[in-house]
């Protein structure tokens, strides 16, 4: 009977991704065309080469745009999620409609892409990475107040006792209870999201929210694929490198065995 | 009763006091060094990335009047007024939303093939060959490295606009992320079923399929359904580069100024994202996996 159930479903997703890919243009003599044309593409590429001396400069720079806003929009993703966590928290906060309410304004933040919030903020601030910054804030406020919301729901109610048995209050019970045993995991989850956020920021400036994805986009569109090649060989050894860093800063704080889950 | 502090001699709890006080300090000083490191980095971001807070708290209405106007009509009213104009465009647009759908599932089922062959390959304890594996890992980095969006941009160029190119684009970075998860999981397993398959004088295929694949199976499983709510997000702005899906619709709707159009096809994503988030999140918790890795 399992197995039967078992093979009905195997069935049915293995038919809605052969319609999927009819429907999408998979038995299309395009296909096999595109993909030569990937290839000439790909030669177009080598070697990489920046054109000039003044556009590696430019690269470079907004290349370190990239990485500021990244780590902004982190930084204050993280500081405005700190409280919001507490308050999503069922232990914490053990009202259900607070709960619900902080619960489901966060899936809404994460629900919307990091590019619709760069659109939405250009309005406000105008074009540039200022922009960027406080879309990459916003789309994080929703992962980081879940996340930190589950690492405080599932922290260890003993010390919370402890503090609450010598007569602490709600606040001490947070500040002393709580506190001390999720804050390096929340630290880890930070410097996770700062690597993560790397690689996202490199794609908003597509939309005039700052950063190398504009000259990226702009290199793609007019095919100086030469130029192209040079930004992407930048972005994998910025990227490399923030990679590196983060994971020691994580190792040293929170051990190694736990890094791979975090 | 003996073994209060009083019955400690002085000499020897002065030097416990110091050494306790150095530790204190110690970890003071780090804790200063680390915010010192942080407000420099912090300064230097502000910087470059332009940050004017002036600018902010001066347009900040800027920000609760769009998202105000984007719920209001052409002719003034509310939204919720008269769903029928509101949603105007329903048919088109759920036949896109679907198409963003199918963008995402089909790029998440051939991203996470890929995924399965290469992570084998990259995996220390069972890749054939350490060439291979250095390779695989490179490879693996660069898909993930780039958001899908990147691939999507080529890839237009290489296969003409349409759904095509966001597929092949969210099916490569997915691949990328996975491969990288799976590997880490197969690092994780018990080697003894491998041990014992490989002593028969089977093939590597063989060895994976039969040793190593069923100790791996429910963690891929629950980090790909991971991976499709993921991917539904991705495949909603897929359209900003011309790659398929609703996003098309959406960025017309918000570059002209269609302020209803733009609430209505928010309300439209964020509505699927989360229906889809309910039923992966219950058949992860149907497989017996309590938590989210991520």
């Amino acid at each position: 009977m399992k197995d039967r159930t078992a093979l009905a479903v195997g069935l049915a997703l293995v038919a809605v991704l052969v319609y999927g890919m009819a429907r999408l243009g998979f038995f299309d003599p395009r296909l096999i065309d595109g993909v030569g044309q990937l290839g000439s593409l790909f030669g177009m590429m080598l070697p990489p080469d920046p054109g000039s001396w003044d556009r590696a400069t430019i690269y470079l720079k907004a290349l370190g745009e990239t990485l500021a806003i990244a780590f902004l929009g982190t930084l204050l993703a993280a500081i405005l999620a700190f409280p919001v966590g507490f308050l999503a928290a069922r232990n914490v906060v053990a009202n259900r409609i607070v709960h619900f309410l902080s619960r489901r304004s966060l899936d809404t933040l994460r629900g919307v892409d990091v590019l619709i919030w760069a659109l939405i903020w250009i309005n406000v601030v105008g074009l540039g990475p200022f922009a960027g910054v406080l879309a990459l804030m916003t789309s994080d406020l929703g992962t980081f107040g879940k996340l930190f919301s589950e690492a405080i729901e599932a922290s260890d109610r003993r010390p919370v006792e402890g503090v609450a048995s010598t007569g602490g209050g709600r606040l001490q019970r947070i500040r002393f209870g709580i506190l001390p045993g999720v804050l390096p995991l929340m630290a880890s989850q930070v410097l996770y999201y700062i690597e993560s956020n790397t690689r996202s920021a490199t794609i908003i400036g597509i939309v005039g929210a700052g950063g190398i994805g504009l000259h990226l986009a702009e290199q793609i569109r007019t095919l100086e694929f030469q130029q192209v090649a040079f930004i992407i060989l930048l972005v994998l050894i910025a990227v490399a490198a923030i990679d590196w860093l983060s994971t020691r800063l994580r190792l040293a704080l929170i051990g190694r065995g736990r890094v791979a889950r975090a | 009763m003996s073994a209060l502090p009083s019955a400690i001699e002085p000499a020897r709890l002065a030097t416990l006091d110091r050494g306790y006080r150095e530790a204190v300090r110690a970890r003071r000083s780090r804790a200063v060094l680390i915010g010192l490191a942080i407000v420099l980095c912090t300064m230097l971001s502000a910087i470059s990335a332009e940050v004017e807070p002036a600018t902010l708290f001066a347009n900040i209405g800027k920000f609760t009047s769009y998202i105000g106007r984007i719920f209001v009509l052409e002719n003034g009213q509310p939204v919720w007024t008269r769903p029928a104009e509101w949603f105007w465009g329903l048919e088109d647009w759920l036949s896109l939303l679907l198409e963003t759908v199918l963008i995402a599932y089909v790029g998440t089922a051939l991203g996470t093939a890929g995924a399965v062959v290469l992570a084998f390959f990259a995996a220390a304890n069972l890749s054939p060959h350490p060439v291979l594996r250095a390779v695989t890992r490179r490879w693996l980095e660069f898909c993930r490295t780039f958001p899908e969006l990147v691939f999507a941009l080529i890839f237009v160029i290489a296969f003409g606009l349409g759904p095509l190119p966001g597929v092949l684009a969210i099916a490569i970075h997915s691949m990328g992320a996975l491969g990288k998860l799976f590997s880490e999981v197969a690092e994780n397993i018990d080697l003894k079923p491998v041990e014992g398959v490989a002593a028969t004088g089977a093939s590597w295929p063989v060895v994976v399929r039969f040793g190593a694949l069923p100790q791996v199976l429910p963690n891929f499983v629950s980090y790909t359904l991971l991976r499709f709510e993921i991917n539904v997000r991705g495949a909603s702005v897929m359209g900003f580069v011309g790659a398929g899906g609703i996003g098309q619709d959406l960025i017309e709707a918000i570059r002209k100024f269609y302020y209803a159009d733009v609430s209505a096809i928010l309300v439209l994503i964020i509505v699927t994202v989360a229906l889809i988030d309910f039923i992966t999140e219950r058949v992860r918790h149907r497989l017996g996996d309590s938590g989210a890795p991520a």
